[in-house]
């Protein structure tokens, strides 16, 4: 930004934020290019930081003023490069917007503004005796704006879903600066469209967030983990389908392969078997009565599905040994090489044997490393695949393998993405399996609520 | 001066490393600078995107990139945080250096490091002078302090609660020591570190009272050098090989079990830094090795080597203590359990602190650059303090309690600020 016409901007922008808040520098615009996805840094061409929610509603009227194209940025963890800004475009931050408005604990839901963090909204519900349980790996950093704009799961989706489900309501800015709002504080609410539904999982592109209602739910009295050793993949997936045919829902289902658990145990010799075809970990919850019965008889499932062994944990520490596994498990993979993508495609669970087996011969037909390890108990496994992007020609049998993934996924009744978005890494692939009517519909609907296509163009555009 | 093309393809040099970042921003959780101030180019992340963007060329500002590198504590909280397990202190090191090249060496930092720290007769009068004129220090002297050992910042600024330069320092109280072994059967080479030296000589005088009661031989050289670690932040790796030169020429011959320091600083660029960032042209790497695998945190030797292991002592009830974890100890070393310890063993009533282990906000001379900042962080480190309802906090850096000190005393609550060996020494009179 040099010209008369740009410092002009700057200033408009200084007068809504202050000038503090508005960063214009080669260096600092760098530094918001690029997001957790493993595609090529983009320049934006000014970074802007809110610190009030009228500040924000502002700042995006200004911009559809001047036709600049907008990326709201939360944590910057999204896997899919929904957050790579539009080249030149305006960046607004939403770590100046990090209130905790309320907790009803008499009403079961809280307001926050949507840079709150994910994990210290969910210690602070903590603290007062109540449970939010989306759980992403990221949620240290994540905030709960960046989770509702892709939909953010977790390990616990199984049994208490995703963020959509804890969605009750919001207040967001449309792009001529009014502000919108759809859902309630209640329970029930059916007045007007479910728009707040409609901005879930819509990665920036049709609105900003500005208040979002959650709703809480009482935490779980008990619960109880357990580790399942297998000594063959198949037997380890027709278990989770097993546990869930016989009505029991685990609060978290995973699974890791034998490479995964290699590398784990590799990483904190842990002493994980590192002969077992697989592991699935297991958590059930909810009251004392309930859980021990529900866990004596997902381990007599494990046992007739054929495990080799299960470790029940009988106190703290032996719980957070196995669930420490588990989250050493993209770490430790990490390590392993430079560049790391984590691919999410996700199927039926049923699916899950004839998916494991898939990704099995796309890594020998690639000559690719695949750890695989993920959330076996909804279908939604985590291929790494692990490779240097710098080796040109492997990195081409990468692409080539992770369009592959999707079409395996796909056949299989599954879709693109289970949790991480499709932003700007899968929109090529989106008719595979939405088709051309849907996106068209979807251009319309875009069109019609933005139509100097000024928010976060671009991503999940098929 | 270089230019730009050549500067970049110095930090290609760097890829191998700089590449295993994967962008995941998990640092932004732990990171106390990021946490302050929420700006991308604070946190590692954006610190590592930026060498990248200066390595590949797309960046043109190498002094912005300088000015960012240099806001940081060096604290490692996010190395020993990332699931990648990038080696991010060597990469910030090396890319200081790099800079320091390319830029040059402040004309002040220039005289203080090759001047003064590569001679250690000339830098004790300098600050044995200045003990006897405190308060009336010129701006040369300032300096001086200010970024020598990072440390001896405090008369910088005027607002500053600063500890006053010991008027005797220990090198003056105890000079020299040559004891053998006694009942213990252990001899070590005592490494009391600039700080002690110049502004915490009770420290040293606590170690040496300790190392007498438990019948421990003592190795104590004169003419003792900095360990390094001001010079290295600065990326001055001339000074800094000169330095562990003239160290090593010290300890190389002596025949001792342990290296044990009081200085969470030295011991951890002893052990960790020496070893791998010798680039000097004496062939000593083999001296400097085995120098850093006998080398001991003061609170690590007294635990698992001297077996003070605190049980059957019943607390005191009086003094509550409270423990801050220095990140050259927990972040470099993984050391944790053994200053606790030592706290039990003194018959301390121990309670442990919320954020313990998050840094005070020192960060060497990031204290003297940006005093704001570390304040801010410092503050944060004195509300848990008080919170804890401790009346003594105990660390195990002295660069560390120069920063407690300073933020606490801005409080007005009278909490004392201890290293962990002066609480034992107490307990054994
Ligand atoms: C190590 C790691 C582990 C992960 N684990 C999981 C996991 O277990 N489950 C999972 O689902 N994901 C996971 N993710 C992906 C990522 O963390 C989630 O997508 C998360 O929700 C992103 O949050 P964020 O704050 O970083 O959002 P950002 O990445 O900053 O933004 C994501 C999207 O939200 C939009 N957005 C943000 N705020 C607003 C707003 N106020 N208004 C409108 N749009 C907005 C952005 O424009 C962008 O399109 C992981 C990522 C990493 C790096
Ligand atoms: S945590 Fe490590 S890998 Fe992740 S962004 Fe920070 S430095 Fe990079
Ligand atoms: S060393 Fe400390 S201050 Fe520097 S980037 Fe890492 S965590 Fe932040």
């Amino acid at each position: 930004m040099s010209s008369p016409q740009a410092s002009a901007l700057v200033g408009e922008f200084s007068a809504i934020v202050g000038s503090d808040n508005v960063m214009t520098s080669e260096i600092d615009r760098y530094a918001y290019s690029y997001d957790a996805a493993v595609l090529e840094p983009v320049m934006p061409g000014i970074v802007v930081r809110p610190t009030t929610s009228e500040a924000l509603g502002r700042v995006t009227r200004l911009c559809n003023d001047n036709g600049l194209p907008l990326t709201v940025r939360g944590a910057g963890t999204n896997l899919s490069g929904g957050t790579i800004p539009h080249p030149g475009g305006v960046v607004i931050l939403t770590n100046g917007l990090t209130r905790i408005l309320e907790i009803n604990e008499e009403d079961l839901y809280a307001i926050v503004e949507p840079g709150v963090v994910t994990a210290v909204f969910a210690q602070e519900v903590a603290r007062r005796g109540l449970f939010y349980p989306p759980d992403p790996g990221s949620q240290t950093v994540s905030t709960l704006g960046g989770n509702v704009a892709e939909n953010a799961g977790g390990l616990r989706g199984l049994k208490y879903g995703v963020t959509k489900d804890y969605v009750m309501g919001m207040e967001f800015w449309d792009v001529q600066g009014n502000l919108i709002r759809s859902g309630s504080r209640t329970v029930k609410s059916v007045t007007g469209y479910n728009l707040h539904g409609l901005m879930v999982a819509s990665e920036g592109t049709l609105g900003v967030f500005d208040k979002i209602i959650l709703k809480l739910i009482p935490p779980p009295q008990a619960a109880r983990s357990m580790m399942a050793i297998f000594d063959s993949i198949a037997a380890a997936s027709e278990t989770v389908a097993a546990i869930i045919a016989a009505k029991i829902v685990p609060a978290t289902l995973e699974m890791m392969d034998n490479f995964t658990i290699r590398t784990v145990d590799n990483f904190r010799k842990a002493g994980l078997p590192t002969d077992a075809a697989a592991l699935l970990l297991i958590e059930v919850d909810g009251h004392p009565g309930q859980v021990a019965d529900e866990a004596a008889r997902v381990e007599e499932i494990c046992r007739r599905q054929g495990a080799r062994e299960i470790k029940v944990a009988h106190d703290a520490g032996e719980r957070n040994t196995i669930w420490q596994a588990r989250r050493d498990a993209l770490p430790a993979l990490a390590k392993l090489k430079p560049t790391c993508v984590l691919e999410d495609a996700t199927v039926p669970r049923s699916k899950i044997p004839a998916m494991i087996a898939a990704l099995g011969e796309i890594s020998r037909k690639f000559d690719l490393t695949i750890g695989t390890f993920g959330h076996a108990g909804d279908g939604n496994l985590h291929p790494t695949i692990l490779t240097d992007k710098r080796d040109k020609a492997e990195w081409q049998r990468v692409e080539h393998a992770i369009e592959e993934i999707f079409d395996r996924a796909l056949a299989l009744g599954g879709t693109l993405s289970g949790e991480h978005g499709i932003g700007l890494a899968k929109r090529n692939f989106l008719v595979k399996e939405i088709g051309q009517a849907t996106i068209d519909y979807t251009a319309r609907m875009k069109k019609a609520l933005d139509p100097k296509n000024i928010l976060n163009p671009k991503k999940m555009e098929g | 001066m270089a230019d730009l093309q050549q500067l970049a393809l110095m930090f290609k040099n760097l890829d191998d490393q700089l590449v295993n970042c994967m962008r995941c921003g998990m640092c932004q959780a732990v990171c106390p600078l990021f946490r302050e101030t929420g700006r991308e180019t604070d946190v590692t992340r954006g610190k590592l995107a930026l060498l990248e963007g200066l390595a590949a060329e797309i960046l043109q500002d190498s002094q912005g990139i300088d000015t960012a590198l240099n806001r940081c504590l060096l604290c490692g909280t996010c190395q020993a945080n990332c699931p990648s397990g990038v080696q991010i202190i060597d990469i910030f090191l090396a890319a200081r250096a790099i800079l320091t090249g390319y830029f040059g060496l402040s004309p002040v930092k220039k005289a203080i490091f090759r001047g003064m720290l590569a001679n250690p007769r000339l830098f004790n009068a300098l600050t044995s002078m200045g003990s006897k004129f405190q308060g009336i220090f010129t701006k040369k002297v300032d300096d001086l302090l200010g970024s020598s050992c990072a440390r001896f910042n405090a008369p910088v600024v005027a607002d500053r609660h600063f500890n006053a330069l010991a008027t005797r320092p220990f090198r003056k109280i105890v000079p020299r020591l040559d004891t053998p072994a006694g009942a213990s059967g252990l001899r070590v080479a005592f490494f009391p570190g600039c700080v002690v030296d110049k502004m915490f000589p009770q420290i040293g005088e606590a170690a040496v009272k300790i190392f007498r009661n438990k019948e421990v031989g003592v190795f104590l050289p004169a003419g003792q050098a900095c360990c390094g670690i001001p010079v290295l932040t600065s990326g001055d790796r001339q000074t800094f090989n000169t330095l562990i030169e003239m160290n090593v020429e010290l300890f190389r011959n002596a025949a001792f079990d342990y290296l044990v320091t009081p200085c969470a600083s030295c011991t951890a660029t002893i052990k960790e830094l020496w070893p791998h960032l010798y680039s000097g042209s004496r062939d000593i790497a083999g001296d400097i090795a085995r120098l850093g695998e006998r080398t001991r945190d003061i609170t690590e030797f007294m635990v698992d080597s001297l077996g003070l292991d605190g049980l059957g002592v019943t607390p005191a009830k009086e003094d509550v203590i409270t423990y801050h974890d220095p990140c050259h100890l927990k972040n470099s070393l993984g050391i944790t359990r053994q200053p606790r310890t030592l706290i039990r063993a003194a018959g301390g009533n121990f309670v442990e602190m919320n954020e313990a282990g998050t840094c005070c906000g020192c960060g060497g001379s990031f204290n003297v650059a940006h005093y704001e900042l570390s304040k801010k962080i410092g503050n944060r480190k004195a509300d848990n303090i008080v919170a804890s309802g401790a009346e003594t906090v105990a660390t195990s850096c002295p660069a560390c309690m120069m920063q407690m000190t300073d933020m606490l005393s801005r409080r007005d609550k009278g909490i004392r600020v201890r290293h962990v060996v002066e609480l034992y020494a107490d307990s054994i009179d």
